[in-house]
């Protein structure tokens, strides 16, 4: 369970959220749709605990990420916008480094890591230095790295970006596992089909500020539009930075 | 603590899968002051032995005048070449190191028993002609009192009449001393060497990682940021110091096979060098890893941190250059002062002389103070928002 109440932050003489609340609830799929530049990696970024807002609080199963961010980490698996591995370790060895600062013993650690391998069928590149991989298998080695302590709650910035057909398939499938495994799945993205396709509620964001958070049903409802996609622009007021 | 230890580790690991890095730790870096050293000695050995045995070509303008003269001078192992035809041009270019001139009065005023004149031409500010000149003026000065002396005999005058005073050199100087010049420049090599054992680790851990876009995952790991610079920081140190004690090691080894005695000079790398320099140079290792670590963490790509750090690796000719030009007698306030004092420690030792041992601990004490403090400002750095997002 994740909840934002009221966040604000700014660089500079740069607002980049303005007054954002929402929150996603275990065992569903909440999308953060938006533009590019509309505040959705800046938000995740303060939820995650890289950055301290300038006002409003993020509460993680009910902590304070202000007042104990290392505990709020221990209950979050990130997979950020940055998703550099090691490339002179192997991709099992990126895994199990994150693992090691879980504080996750080593039996543990390979379990899990071979249950990761088997999901996202890494099996032939998991014992190769992560250098030379590609998009898709650098992204997979990212997401079994930030799920490596079975986190109740799944942030993911991002997911798709750069990855192929297949790959954006295969991710779309892992998330709904994800939702079914009871887990709060929390990811950002500016293409409308996919948000569409998973998500149990949306929130859009734009220039800062939530400018709708439903369910996409609600969604055209609510905007008398006739698809999604009317209904976002109408949201939004303009299709800049939007993808189909 | 364990994170701290797991990132030490895995930073260890990742950087030994790194030849170019490992390459610099285990040899480049450890081999430098050594290298230095035994091109030094070789130049000087081989100059020195070539000076003191190796005929000495005097081109002689006018050695018609003086036959008795330039037999003298054949005899002493001087091989007396064709005059040039402008003597001052040929020692401008470098064609002769030194001409001797006999001008035509020379047999008259020598026949009269008056001073003759012979002229000596060379440039001094060409480097080598410094011993030449000295070798040629001795052998004159020499002929000028035996000759003296011969004529005040035949005048039945002692010759010792003209030598009211006579002096006796009592140069307190040791070998190791005469050798200053040359090892004043030697400690700056050890530190050197400290600086490219770590260099590579601490752009990597910092700027590197960052732009590899490692950094913001890393942090989003359930441990306090400090801690995971500890990491960073103490695997930085630990490749610094290797290099430190591979490049003391092989300094003494190599040290010891140097023909240092064909120059009068005797180095001391016995068991007391190794342990001072190494008691000294741990926390400057220390220190030097958290400031390149603080000047990688400022910049903001890695090639930009490749430039600031190298640039930092100009920081210790400083205190080398103040001791060479202008020779400080140590004082103690001198040992507080890092790099200064690790720059006069093991220049004392070479040089065979006693360190205070207040001066090491004094030394130690400073150093670890300034790594502590460097390291404190880096974790501030580490604290702020900027430092994890490369874009």
């Amino acid at each position: 369970m994740i909840e934002i109440r009221d966040l604000h932050k700014s660089f500079g003489s740069v607002v980049a959220v303005d007054g954002v609340s929402f929150a996603a609830r275990d065992g569903e799929i909440t999308g953060l749709l938006g533009p590019n530049g509309a505040g959705k990696t800046t938000t995740l970024r303060c939820l995650y605990t890289l950055m301290a807002p300038d006002r409003g609080q993020v509460l993680v199963d009910g902590l304070d990420a202000a007042a104990d961010p290392v505990a709020v980490r221990r209950r979050l698996g990130v997979l950020p916008d940055a998703r550099g591995l090691y490339k002179r370790l192997t991709a099992r060895e990126n895994i199990a480094y994150f693992g090691r600062l879980h504080g996750l013993d080593e039996t543990t650690i390979r379990s899990r890591t071979d249950a990761a391998v088997a999901a996202l069928e890494m099996g032939d590149f998991a014992e190769r230095r992560t250098e030379g991989f590609s998009q898709g298998q650098r992204v997979k080695t990212a997401i079994a790295r930030a799920l490596i302590h079975d986190p109740k709650n799944v942030i993911l910035d991002e997911p798709t970006n750069g990855l192929d057909v297949m790959a954006t398939r295969a991710m779309r499938e892992f998330l709904k596992r994800l939702k079914a495994e009871g887990r709060c799945v929390l990811f950002s993205s500016h293409i409308m089909q996919e948000v569409a396709a998973l998500c149990d509620r949306i929130v859009v964001i734009a220039k800062g500020k939530v400018v709708a958070d439903e369910s996409p049903e609600a969604l055209r409802v609510q905007t008398g539009a006739a698809n999604l996609e009317d209904a976002f622009v109408a949201l939004i007021g303009s299709e800049e930075g939007l993808a189909a | 603590m364990r994170p701290t230890l797991i990132v030490f580790l895995k930073e260890v690991r990742e950087n030994l899968r790194d030849r170019r890095a490992v390459i610099n730790t285990l040899f480049t870096g450890p081999l430098m002051a050594p290298l230095i050293f035994v091109l030094l000695v070789n130049t000087l050995v081989t100059r020195e032995l070539e000076r003191a045995e190796k005929p000495l070509p005097l081109p002689i303008v006018g050695a018609e005048y003086a036959p008795n003269l330039v037999a003298a001078l054949k005899q002493r192992n001087i091989e007396i070449k064709p005059a040039p035809a402008d003597p001052e041009r040929a020692v401008r270019e470098q064609d002769a190191d030194v001409v001797l001139r006999i001008t035509p009065e020379f047999p008259a005023s020598w026949k009269k028993g008056e001073p003759a004149q012979v002229e000596i031409v060379y440039d001094e500010s060409q480097r080598d002609t410094g011993s030449s000149v000295a070798r040629l003026r001795a052998i004159l000065e020499n002929e000028s009192e035996r000759a003296g002396a011969l004529r005040l005999l035949a005048r039945g005058l002692s010759p010792s009449t003209t030598r009211p005073i006579v002096i006796a050199d009592r140069d307190q100087s040791t070998p190791q001393s005469r050798s200053t010049s040359l090892f004043a420049m030697l400690p700056y090599f050890f530190i050197l060497g400290g600086f490219i054992g770590g260099m590579a680790l601490a752009i990597d851990t910092t700027a590197g990682e960052r732009e590899r876009q490692s950094l913001e995952p890393l942090l989003a790991n359930p441990v306090p940021r400090w801690q995971i610079l500890a990491g960073k920081l103490s695997a930085t140190t630990a490749f610094a110091i290797t290099t430190v004690l591979l490049g003391i090691l092989a300094f003494a080894v190599i040290g010891h096979l140097m023909p240092t005695e064909k120059i009068g000079m005797s180095l001391e790398i016995g068991v007391r060098f190794v342990a001072c320099t190494l008691f000294v140079m741990l926390p400057l290792a220390a220190l030097l890893a958290a400031i390149q670590t603080l000047v990688a963490a400022f910049a903001k790509s890695y090639r930009e941190a490749q430039t600031y750090v190298s640039l930092l690796t100009f920081l210790p000719v400083i205190p080398t250059l103040l001791l060479t030009v202008m020779p400080f007698k140590a004082q103690l306030w001198m040992y507080c002062v890092p790099l200064m004092s690790q720059q006069m420690i093991i220049t004392r030792l070479l040089r065979g002389e006693a360190v205070p041992d207040m001066g090491l601990v004094l030394a130690f004490i400073c150093t670890t103070l300034a790594a502590v403090l460097a390291a404190a400002v880096t974790a501030r750095i580490y604290r702020s928002e900027k430092l994890a997002i490369s874009a």
